[in-house]
């Protein structure tokens, strides 16, 4: 933690898509930093002191709602609880990558997991209507603990910007998309078939899309087992198709 | 028709929990919904709930011998007895089956399991035979303010969880949703609302958006503390100020806003009762548990407005860690061991790791009492339905239905998301038509100039004027410093002054920035004199009830005062008014006689009047408004 108060230079991406005289270009700002500062605190700064024009998102400021990531320093991170101090003391910030842009750091990541969503159905598909009579159905401990393990995924896309796959081939399911999927492939209560999530999984846009380079694993900012989820989902495509 | 205009049969204005269940309930019905938010659903502030969802299932040792009842009971005596005890009881009557539907939805709740499990109580390791003949129910954690233990919970992660798997139904019934959409304006005639005028927070543009049902759903108002607030930068309380700005629908009982007692110092982050709830200790600078000589009973869990007050007064007393960014308490965690830390309570120790750069297993966590919640809100009936706007609901922490009184239960929130999403929308889908929504395309246009005038006026004003940040935080420093966990007439009156002052300031705002398309500086300056005027709404409250009740007290009225006060504050803003007019109503028919309520204070003045007196006129005052009068509740 610096106490002397280094002068931070930021290099920020700029393009507003809504400006038709708008050109993306890298804008300039100085800012002193202080204790404790995040890139919430200091993009906020920026915005109410310099440029009220910068766009950015930031809802929970938890590192919980998935809002803020962006590129920092090239590495897709969540910039609530990125803290300047663990950075250089110039700081170039960009969009995520592969979402649409909304403007300057704000891209469109709502729409592009709805699509995820819809397309590998990623929701409980139960065989009964729920009973409001009924007790629960029971679960093992330690299944509902591995559930809620890939449950923990809260859709930033810092995986999907530093995927090789997803960054050139659209439709790819990517990281969170599979993460969704082993999800609710490993939860009983989802009754689809073996062949059923063959058609799911075991596609180009499944998890043989994936190229292997696992940077979604280092950038993952809930630390989601994602070599593990892979593995589960190879055994589970294997499975389909010997069966 | 203006291409603009678009229509649905129901609104919903918020995309968090409870507007989705909501959602859920009409679009399973066979209705077309429409969901608008300010962010993607699953980033609403929901997700970010953490310890747990109260529910009366009595699935564990500690939980035996639960069921609706006590949680109805706990609720009122939570409530210090201003929450509508109808509402209360329709609430804990349906928390069970809300919650385990949410397990039909995919929630994965944490489990009981069966053989010798140990657990930390009021300071002691105990160990407990689960019995194996409920391993695999939802198990349940302690909470403050909780005669058992009924807190169900996904690791430190349930509002997440919760809030994924009703979303995941949005998306199997092919709900629309439109993201990054803000509601500026209420469609209507000035007693049937006929839907809202929406802002895209991508292009800057408006559209029209008819309804036959119109669902106010966006949460709190915890934003008007500007920083210090555990509340998402999102919960700036516009539904309560589209409400407001009708002139004739009311919030009820906005001087009621919990403070949370441990937030991070001092970013504000929210750290879940559920550390106390599973055995953490609170800790002065000496490292004094505090908390057992100011509650035996309870000790650290007692209800938050108590917990609060017993913080703050410590640290007024000289015993807390001072530094630059005021005093801080401790929250010691550490005993409950890595192993549960990382898996029980898996998302604080994420969130002391990334923001204060701590491991709660080895080192103290520094925590202070915040502001959470909004107890007050929309003023809805039992049906969730507004005062006088047919057509128009509110349901969760934008309403105020009012099941929480004056002080919430924490766990109760999550819960009440789904309870009232679930009713209110069944209601909804049973009561619309089939036809088409019956308006006159006029106010549809009214609706829609007067928000793009607004804009556009905003943008054009031109020279020296106030920025719209620097009245944000002035009004967040006169919320925290005069209308906070300790309140006096005298400083409320400095408050309400204040904030008149803010609120014609607002008036001369001047952008700095004119880009076309969403301006960031735009959109906040579009919101900010709404922020003021619920933030006044609160002061003005506030500074008139005399007396002490849940999270509001007044150190010159210490005492809860069943006399006068045994009512709920209803505050309309009338178009032409500078400030709004308060009225209240009886709190509602009483079913639970006002007492101690086991922990907190136990002197208070007492109702002058028999109960059945005052529930005879509760009953005559429904029916004279066209309510039937209340059967089955007593």
């Amino acid at each position: 933690m610096s106490e002397t108060g280094r002068q931070l230079t930021f290099e920020i991406f700029r393009y507003n898509p809504q400006d038709p005289a708008a050109e993306a270009h890298m804008q300039t700002f100085e800012i002193e930093e202080v204790p404790y500062m995040s890139l919430f605190m200091a993009l906020n700064e920026i915005r109410e002191t310099y440029d009220p024009s910068l766009q950015f998102d930031f809802a929970c400021r938890s590192a919980i709602c998935g809002s803020c990531g962006m590129m920092v320093n090239g590495k897709p991170s969540l910039a609530c609880r990125t803290q300047t101090s663990d950075l250089p003391d110039h700081i170039r910030l960009h969009p995520l990558p592969v979402f649409q842009l909304v403007g300057d750091l704000s891209v469109d990541t709502g729409v592009w997991f709805r699509e995820m969503a819809e397309k590998s159905e990623a929701w409980i598909h139960a065989k009964e209507a729920f009973d409001p009579d009924a007790q629960e159905d029971r679960m093992d401990n330690e299944l509902a603990q591995q559930i809620y393990d890939s449950d923990r995924c809260i859709e930033c896309g810092c995986c999907i910007a530093s995927c090789g796959a997803a960054n050139v081939r659209p439709g790819f399911a990517g990281p969170a998309g599979l993460n969704r999927i082993a999800r609710f492939a490993m939860d009983p209560r989802d009754t689809r078939d073996d062949d059923e999530w063959f058609e799911v999984i075991s596609t180009a846009d499944g998890v043989f899309g994936c190229i292997g380079m696992m940077a979604c694993h280092d950038v993952c900012p809930k630390e989601l087992p994602l070599l593990e989820v892979y593995a589960y989902l190879r055994r589970k495509a294997l499975a389909s198709a010997t069966n | 028709m203006n291409p603009r205009i678009t229509s649905t049969d129901v609104l919903i204005i918020g995309g968090g929990l409870a507007g989705e269940r909501c959602a859920i309930e009409a679009a399973a019905a066979g209705h077309n919904v429409l969901i608008l938010s300010l962010v993607p659903p699953r980033r609403s502030h929901s997700c970010a709930a953490q310890g747990g969802m109260q529910a009366a299932l009595g699935n564990c040792v500690k939980a035996e011998g639960d069921n609706p009842d006590v949680h109805y009971l706990d609720t009122v005596r939570g409530s210090d007895w201003g929450a509508d005890q109808e509402v209360a009881r329709i609430f804990a009557d349906n928390a069970p089956v809300a919650v385990r539907e949410l397990a039909h939805f995919g929630v994965p709740w944490t489990r009981v399991e069966g053989g010798k499990n140990s657990y930390f109580i009021k300071g002691e390791r105990v160990e407990i035979e689960e019995s194996i003949e409920n391993d695999g129910l939802i198990m349940h954690r302690d909470f403050g303010g909780t005669a058992k233990w009924r807190a169900c919970y996904a690791g430190a992660g349930t509002g997440h969880s919760a809030l994924f798997a009703v979303d995941a139904e949005v998306v199997r019934l092919g709900v629309t949703v439109r993201d990054r959409a803000e509601a500026m304006e209420l469609i209507h005639d000035g007693s049937r609302c006929y839907g809202a005028v929406a802002r895209c927070l991508r292009t800057g543009e408006h559209w029209a958006i008819l309804a036959k049902a119109t669902v106010i759903a966006t949460g709190g108002y915890g934003r008007v503390y500007g920083q210090y607030t555990t509340n998402a930068t999102i919960n700036e309380g516009m539904g309560a100020a589209l409400a407001l700005n009708t002139g004739v629908v009311p919030l009820g009982n906005m001087e009621a806003v919990q403070f949370h007692p441990t937030a991070l110092s001092p970013s504000g982050i929210l750290v879940t009762e559920g550390c106390r709830g599973d055995g953490g200790y609170l800790l002065d600078k000496d490292g004094y548990r505090f908390m057992v000589d100011a509650e035996p009973e309870k000790q650290e869990l007692a209800s938050r407005d108590v917990v609060s007050r017993h913080m703050a007064q410590r640290m007024r007393d000289g015993f807390g860690v001072e530094t630059k960014h005021g005093p801080h308490l401790w929250l010691d965690i550490r005993h409950l061991g890595d192993e549960h830390l990382r898996t029980k309570l898996r998302e604080v120790w994420e969130i002391c790791r990334d923001f204060v750069g701590l491991d709660p297993a080895e080192e103290l966590v520094p925590v202070r009492p915040t502001q959470h919640y909004s107890m007050g809100g929309v003023r809805v009936n039992a049906e969730g339905e507004a005062y006088n706007m047919a057509g128009l609901f509110a349901v969760g922490e934008a309403s105020c239905w009012d099941m929480h009184g004056f002080n919430r239960l924490g766990g109760n929130s999550l819960a009440e998301t789904i309870v009232s999403g679930r009713l209110v929308g069944r209601r909804i889908a049973q009561t619309i038509g089939a036809g088409g929504v019956e308006t006159e395309t006029r106010f549809a246009n009214e609706a829609l100039a007067i928000a793009e005038d607004r804009a556009a006026e905003l943008l054009a004003r031109q020279g020296d004027g106030r920025s719209a940040y620097e009245i944000r935080d002035a009004m967040a420093e006169t919320m925290i410093s005069k209308v906070g966990i300790f309140r006096t007439g005298e400083e409320l009156a400095l408050a309400v002054d204040e904030l008149k002052a803010l609120l014609e300031d607002c008036d001369r705002i001047v952008l700095r920035s004119k880009v076309p398309g969403m301006n960031p500086e735009l959109s906040f300056a579009l919101r900010i004199k709404n922020m003021v005027k619920l933030a006044l709404v609160t002061a003005q409250g506030a500074f008139a009830r005399t007396e002490s009740r849940g999270a509001h007290f007044r150190t010159d009225f210490p005492l809860r005062d069943d006399s006068k006060w045994l009512n709920r504050t209803l505050a309309r803003w009338p178009s032409s008014a500078t400030e709004a007019q308060l009225s209240y109503e009886p709190v509602g028919i009483l079913d639970v006689e006002p007492g101690h309520r086991g922990y907190g204070a136990d002197e208070r003045i007492e109702m002058d009047v028999s109960i059945e007196d005052y529930n005879n006129s509760v009953a005559a005052g429904q029916t004279a408004a066209g309510k039937l009068p209340t059967e089955g509740v007593l």
